[in-house]
């Protein structure tokens, strides 16, 4: 499978993904994500505190998902250089109210330089949670990634994995033929060096996010039967589990409107919407940074190419502390896939 | 096509009050209560219900409790299995009727 900007498809270009979310939302503008936030108050949405900088080191990846909100896949060439990633830990040696640094992609291994950007980030903060997106599979794509757990776990990496179901049939189907037995052996390999160990220190947390249009199940419900079928068909041990809602752009979007289900499920995410969650979306106290060195809300805003909207500064040359904390968060019709239900965040549910 | 189903009317089943209100609010009032969490958790309620929709065969419920129960965290397998059940109540309802039929064989039988 060739990524939507490989298959030269009209969805990889993000003004054609917008005009969807805008031109054919469920209720039109009246119902739009601003009005939402406008009924209750929250409109224009400020940022609280900078605590979470993620950043996303390019859009290669070994594998190429379905729902991939970054249409990450082998045939992606963008990729973060030392420059930008030098950039990066300057703002993460200033900015002292930043808890967490949290490194994404495509397969952020795969970026030449990736070791050295987390030894650095370690070296510069040794206190900070630093988290790395890992796919499982990019462990076993290749002899020179085979220690990377011993790797996460001499620089106190936590590692965030996905795994949208214990069973073949649905990981597959989302992510690949094969995925899941790649990815049981993945989470051996990093169980053995401690990693998920009731009192070893190392956490690994895996992501579930639904192989279809509907909407996650409710988390701790879904983890327990997560924890426990692991264990007793493979064996395998992790910390938590993240239930993430599936954003509509970009290879999900694609799904949806392939699929007849793009109405259904804007108007799931419309009918399921939540104040509370709204209160509490993750792009309040993460700043996204490209692998250009772009600055966005979060992850699908980059991925949209929504720059932050501070006057000052859109890139991480300009870092403009001030200016990003009083910025208007830019938002669209996609948000209502961060507030439905128990809300939705890189960390999973926000309720 | 003309048919007595459509998809588009599961959306509709909320303004069933427009005709009779009280009865309506009564109905809604008593179906959450009943699928909220209880001495069955929402999930085991969402399987039952996804059986029983098959014993009814009714296509709105089929709709409707096929999502839910994915969104309850139910796999293919478990909702499957739900399903089988529906099936073998209602083949054992009609194979367990068979011994009237035996009796009434060896009643009017020499
Ligand atoms: S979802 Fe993750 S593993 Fe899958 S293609 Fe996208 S970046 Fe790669
Ligand atoms: S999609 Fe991004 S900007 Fe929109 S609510 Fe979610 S985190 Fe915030």
């Amino acid at each position: 499978m060739k990524s939507l900007k490989a298959q030269l498809h009209s969805l990889s270009d993000p003004k054609v993904e917008i005009d969807v979310l805008e031109q054919r939302h469920p209720g039109g503008s009246e119902n739009d994500f601003q009005s939402y936030l406008e009924r209750i108050g929250l409109f224009p949405l400020r940022p609280t505190s900078l605590e979470i900088f993620q950043v996303n080191v390019g859009k290669m990846c070994n594998q190429t998902c379905k729902h991939c909100h970054v249409d990450a896949g082998p045939d992606r060439k963008e990729i973060m250089d030392r420059d930008t990633m030098a950039l990066c830990l300057e703002v993460i040696r200033r900015e002292q109210t930043l808890n967490c640094v949290d490194i994404t992609g495509g397969a952020p291994e795969m970026n030449p330089d990736f070791r050295w950007f987390v030894t650095e980030i370690r070296t510069i903060r040794p206190e900070i949670k630093l988290i790395v997106r890992c796919n499982l599979t990019i462990i076993l794509a290749n002899p020179k990634f085979y220690d990377l757990p011993q790797f996460f776990k001499e620089n106190g990496v936590e590692v965030v994995s996905s795994l949208p179901y214990f069973t073949a049939i649905r990981t597959d189907s989302q992510r690949g033929d094969g995925v899941f037995g790649k990815s049981l052996e993945a989470l051996k390999m990093l169980n053995a060096v401690g990693y998920g160990v009731e009192g070893s220190g190392l956490i690994l947390n895996l992501v579930y996010n639904p192989s279809g249009a509907f909407l996650p199940a409710s988390q701790t419900g879904l983890e327990n039967e997560f924890k426990k079928k692991l264990w007793e068909r493979f064996r395998v041990m992790f910390n938590s589990l993240f239930t993430i809602t599936n954003i509509p752009i970009s290879r999900f979007l694609d799904y949806l409107i392939n699929s007849g289900n793009y109405e259904n499920y804007m108007e799931k995410l419309l009918a399921s919407f939540n104040p509370a969650a709204a209160a509490g979306v993750m792009c309040r106290n993460t700043i996204s940074v490209g692998w250009d060195g772009f600055l966005y809300d979060c992850d699908f805003n980059q991925m949209l190419e929504l720059k932050v909207a501070a006057p000052s500064t859109t890139h991480l040359r300009v870092w403009d502390t001030d200016g990003l904390s009083s910025r208007p968060i830019v938002i669209n019709n996609h948000c209502f896939g961060c507030t439905a239900g128990a809300g939705s965040s890189c960390g999973g549910a926000t309720l | 096509m003309k048919t007595y189903y459509n998809p588009e009317d599961l959306k509709k089943f909320g303004t069933i009050g427009e005709l009779q209100k009280s009865m309506a609010d009564k109905f809604f009032a008593y179906y959450s209560e009943v699928f909220a969490e209880g001495a069955l958790t929402a999930r085991e309620k969402s399987l039952i219900a996804l059986a029983v929709a098959h014993a009814l065969q009714c296509p709105y419920c089929i709709d409707a409790y096929t999502t839910d129960t994915l969104e309850k965290g139910c796999d293919e397998e478990q909702m499957m299995e739900a399903v089988h059940v529906a099936a073998a109540i209602r083949g054992g309802a009609s194979l367990v009727h068979s011994t009237q039929m035996m009796s009434k064989i060896k009643e009017i039988s020499m």
